[in-house]
C-alpha cells in the first residue's frame, strides 16, 4: 500500500511540474471574488438590489445592449425584482411595442404590455454595430452565465466543493470596475478602451457609468463600485431567474435523501447481519 | 438468468400465463433468485447506478424534447425558454445536462473497477466487449446532446469532432459533408443530431439488456476474482441482499447527484455554451466536455492529424483487446502485486490526459500530452501482456466463503497458490 501511494505521489508530481511550467507568464489579474447574496445553498436574491441594478440596467445597460428573453411579467415574478404587478405594468406601458399586421394589414406601435419581450435597443445586430462603432454589445439576458474567470488547477476542485457558481457575475464586476489608465507603452487601438479584466485588455465598450450617474432613492452610496455590485446581482437573476427556488428545492431534496439513506443503510445492515461478507 | 429460478406460479391465471409467456420466471431468476457473491464490495452497485442513470436520462430527455425545437435560428432560444418559462423546466434541463457528467462519472468508476478487478477476463469477454459498446454509444450520445443547445461550444465541437473525418484519405472530405449535410455544420446537422440523439439511448438500452443478460450467465466476478464453487456457501440471492445494497448506493449516488443540479449546476459546464452559436467567431479555445478529455488530449498529443485521430480511437479500441492483452490468469488486482502499481500510475496517467486535454495545446503541456499518450498505449500493450509473465501472484483463497472468512478475522481458511491450481499465464 505506502509503495502504491509513493508511486502515485511521484507521478502526481510529474503531472503537475510541467504544466505548471509552461502556464508561467501573461495572466492577467483574476476578478475579485465578491460577496453574493445569492452564493451557497441558501442564498437568495436581495430584493432590494434587484430593483436597484434593474434601475442601472434599465437607464445604462439597455442603452445599447438588448435582454431578449426577458419578459416585462419577469419583474413582478417570485424571486426576481418583485415589482408589483402595477409596477411592472407601468415599465412595460414607458415602451413602445411593433405589434400586427392590423385588419388593415399593416404594422402598429402600442404601448408595451407583461407578456411582451423587453424591447431591444436596435432594430437589427447590423445597426446595433453601426451605433456602437463596429461591435456588438451582446444580449445580456443569460451573459452572468455566458462569462467566467479561469481559476485553473488546483482551484477548480476547491469550487466544486465551496459550490461556487459566481464566476460570471464576480467577472462583470471586475469588469465594469476595471477600466483604468493602460500601463506605459501598452498599444491600444484606436476606438477600444482600456480594461484590467477584459481578455486582451482592448475593449470596445467605453466606461459605461460614473458614480451619481443613477440615482438611488434608498440611500445606498450612488458610486461605480455599488452600481457594478447591483446590476451585475441583477443580471445573474435575468441569467437564472429561478436560482431561489433551486436553492429552496435542493435544501428539501437534500433533507429528504438524506433521511431516506439513513433508513435503508439500517435496513441494509438488518438484512445483511446474518451472512458474513 | 437461467437455472437459478424456484418459481412456482401459485394462482391458476399466474400458471396459465406462465405457460405462455415465462416473464415473471424470468424477472424471478434475474433479479430474485440470482446468486450474487458474497463478498461484492460497494463497487458493484454501479451497474444499478447506471441502469438508473439512463432511465433518468431517458426520461429528462423525453420531456425536454417536448419543449425543444431542432432548427438552429431558434434552439438557443428554445432551451432558454425551457430555463424560464417552462415549469420546472430548469430543473429538468440541469437534471439531464448534469446527469449526463453522473453517467460519465459512474461508468468511469464501473470501468475501472472492472479493470482492478480483471472482470474482463475468461469468461467474461464478451460481457466486458458489449460494455465497451455501451460506453462507444454514449459518448456518441452524449456528444451530439451537448450540440442540441446550440451554444458556440455545441457549434465549435461539433466542428472539430466532425472534422476528425476529413483526415481519412480521399473519401475523408465526401464523409464530412455527408455528415454535415452541407458545407459546414449547420441546420441540417442539428437535426440529425437531434434525431440520432433520441435514437441512441434506446440502443444503449438494448445493448444493455445484452450485457445484463451475459452478466447473468457467466455470474458475478468479485473483489477476490474467483470463481463460485458452491452457491450455497459463497452465495447470497440477489433479493433481498443486492437489492438493498444497490437502492441504498443509488441514494447516495443521487445525493451527490443532487449537489450538482441544485447548487452547482453549471460547474460542469462551459460558459461559452451560454452564447448562441456564430460560425464567424472561434471560441479562445475549444474544450469538449469534461468526459472526453482524456481522449481529445490525445487527439491533440500526435503532430499528425491522422494519426491524431487513429491514436484517439485506438485509445477506446484497445479496450475492446483487454481481455486478450492481459496475460495473467489471476483477475483481482488484490493478489497482483506489481499489477496493482501499474493499475494506479494508468489511472493517474488517465486523469492527467483528462487534464491536459483542458489546457491549451502548447508548450509543456504538449510535452506532457505526448508522454502520458506514450504511457496509456504502453500500459495496454507492453506493460499488461508482460506482467502476465513477469508477476508471482499471491496465493489465492480457496473459495469466496474461504476469503471472506479470512477478512472477518477466521481461521483464513485453507488457500493455494495461484500456479498449482491453474497457470498464472497463457502462453
Amino acid at each position: 500500500m505506502k509503495k502504491t501511494i509513493l508511486f502515485g505521489a511521484a507521478a502526481l508530481a510529474l503531472l503537475l511540474a510541467s504544466p505548471v511550467k509552461a502556464a508561467e507568464g501573461g495572466h492577467d489579474d483574476l476578478p475579485h471574488r465578491e460577496s453574493w447574496s445569492f452564493a451557497g445553498p441558501f442564498g437568495t436574491y436581495d430584493t432590494a438590489q434587484l430593483q436597484r441594478g434593474f434601475k442601472v440596467f434599465r437607464e445604462v445597460c439597455a442603452a445599447c445592449h438588448s435582454a431578449n428573453y426577458l419578459y416585462f411579467r419577469n419583474l413582478a415574478q417570485p424571486g426576481g425584482p418583485r415589482f408589483s404587478e402595477a409596477q411592472a405594468k407601468a415599465v412595460a406601458t414607458d415602451y413602445q411595442i411593433t405589434d400586427g399586421p392590423n385588419d388593415q394589414g399593416e404594422m402598429f406601435q402600442r404601448p408595451g404590455r407583461l407578456s411582451d419581450h423587453w424591447p431591444a435597443p436596435f432594430p437589427n445586430d447590423q445597426a446595433a454595430r453601426v451605433a456602437n462603432g463596429g461591435a456588438l454589445p451582446p444580449d445580456l439576458s443569460v451573459i452572468a452565465k455566458a462569462r467566467a474567470s479561469h481559476v485553473g488547477f488546483p482551484g477548480f476542485i476547491t469550487d466544486a466543493f465551496t459550490q461556487y457558481q459566481e464566476g460570471g457575475v464576480d467577472y462583470i464586476h471586475a469588469l465594469l470596475t476595471g477600466y483604468v489608465d493602460a500601463p506605459e507603452g501598452f498599444k491600444l487601438q484606436s476606438g477600444l478602451n482600456y480594461n484590467k479584466y477584459f481578455p486582451g485588455h482592448q475593449i470596445a465598450m467605453p466606461k459605461p457609468i460614473s458614480d451619481g450617474q443613477v440615482e438611488y432613492t434608498d440611500g445606498t452610496p450612488a458610486t461605480v463600485d455599488q452600481y457594478s455590485r447591483d446590476v451585475s446581482a441583477y443580471l445573474m437573476w435575468m441569467a437564472e431567474p429561478h436560482l431561489d427556488a433551486r436553492k429552496r428545492i435542493g435544501f428539501q431534496v437534500f433533507v429528504f435523501l438524506i433521511v431516506l439513506a439513513g433508513l435503508l443503510y439500517f435496513t441494509k445492515k438488518k438484512i445483511w447481519k446474518n451472512v458474513a461478507h | 438468468m437461467e437455472g437459478h429460478s424456484t418459481y412456482q406460479p401459485k394462482s391458476k391465471v399466474a400458471r396459465w400465463f406462465e405457460s405462455r409467456l415465462p416473464l415473471v420466471g424470468l424477472v424471478h431468476s434475474s433479479a430474485i433468485a440470482y446468486p450474487v457473491p458474497k463478498n461484492l464490495n460497494y463497487f458493484w452497485t454501479f451497474g444499478a447506478i447506471l441502469t438508473l442513470m439512463l432511465v433518468v436520462q431517458i426520461l429528462s430527455g423525453v420531456v425536454l424534447a417536448m419543449h425543444y425545437t431542432a432548427y438552429a435560428p431558434v434552439s438557443f432560444a428554445r432551451v432558454e425558454h425551457i430555463m424560464r418559462d417552462v415549469d420546472f423546466g430548469w430543473l429538468i434541463r440541469y437534471i439531464h445536462a448534469n446527469g449526463a457528467s453522473m453517467f460519465f462519472i459512474a461508468v468511469y468508476i464501473h470501468m475501472f473497477r472492472g479493470m482492478y478487478y480483471g472482470s474482463y477476463k475468461a469468461p467474461r469477454e464478451v460481457l466486458w466487449i458489449l460494455g465497451v459498446i455501451i460506453y462507444l454509444l454514449m459518448m456518441a450520445t452524449a456528444f451530439m446532446g451537448y450540440v442540441l443547445p446550440w451554444g458556440q461550444m455545441s457549434y465549435w465541437g461539433a466542428t472539430v469532432i466532425t472534422n476528425l473525418f476529413s483526415a481519412i484519405p480521399i473519401v475523408g472530405e465526401t464523409i464530412v459533408q455527408w455528415l454535415w449535410g452541407g458545407y459546414s455544420v449547420g441546420d441540417p446537422t442539428l437535426n440529425r443530431f437531434f434525431s440520432l440523439h433520441y435514437l441512441l439511448p434506446f440502443m444503449i438500452a438494448g445493448v444493455v439488456i445484452l450485457h445484463i443478460w451475459a452478466l447473468h450467465h457467466v455470474g458475478q466476478n468479485n473483489p477476490d476474482g474467483i470463481d463460485v464453487k458452491s452457491v450455497a456457501k459463497d452465495t447470497v440471492p440477489f433479493t433481498p441482499y443486492a437489492t438493498i445494497k444497490d437502492v441504498f448506493a443509488m441514494v447516495v449516488f443521487l445525493l451527490f447527484f443532487s449537489w450538482f443540479i441544485f447548487y452547482a449546476p453549471n460547474y460542469m459546464g462551459h460558459p461559452d455554451n451560454y452564447i448562441p452559436a456564430n460560425p464567424l467567431s472561434t471560441p479562445a479555445h475549444i474544450v469538449p466536455e469534461w468526459y472526453f478529455l482524456p481522449f481529445y488530449a490525445i487527439l491533440r498529443s500526435i503532430p499528425d492529424k491522422l494519426g491524431g485521430v487513429i491514436c484517439m480511437f485506438g485509445a477506446i479500441a484497445v479496450l475492446a483487446f483487454l481481455p486478450w492483452l492481459d496475460t495473467s490468469r489471476v483477475r483481482s488486482a488484490k493478489y497482483r502485486p506489481l499489477f496493482r502499481q501499474f493499475f494506479w500510475i494508468f489511472s493517474i496517467v488517465a486523469v492527467g490526459l483528462g487534464y491536459l486535454g483542458s489546457q491549451p495545446a502548447e508548450g509543456g503541456y504538449v510535452i506532457a500530452s505526448r508522454i502520458f499518450t506514450a504511457y496509456y498505449f504502453v500500459h495496454f500493450l507492453v506493460i499488461l501482456p508482460l506482467l502476465g509473465f513477469i508477476e508471482k501472484p499471491k496465493p489465492l483463497p480457496a473459495s469466496i466463503a474461504d476469503a471472506v472468512l479470512a477478512k472477518n478475522g477466521g481461521a483464513g481458511g485453507a488457500t493455494v497458490v495461484a500456479g498449482a491450481s491453474a497457470p498464472q499465464t497463457k502462453g
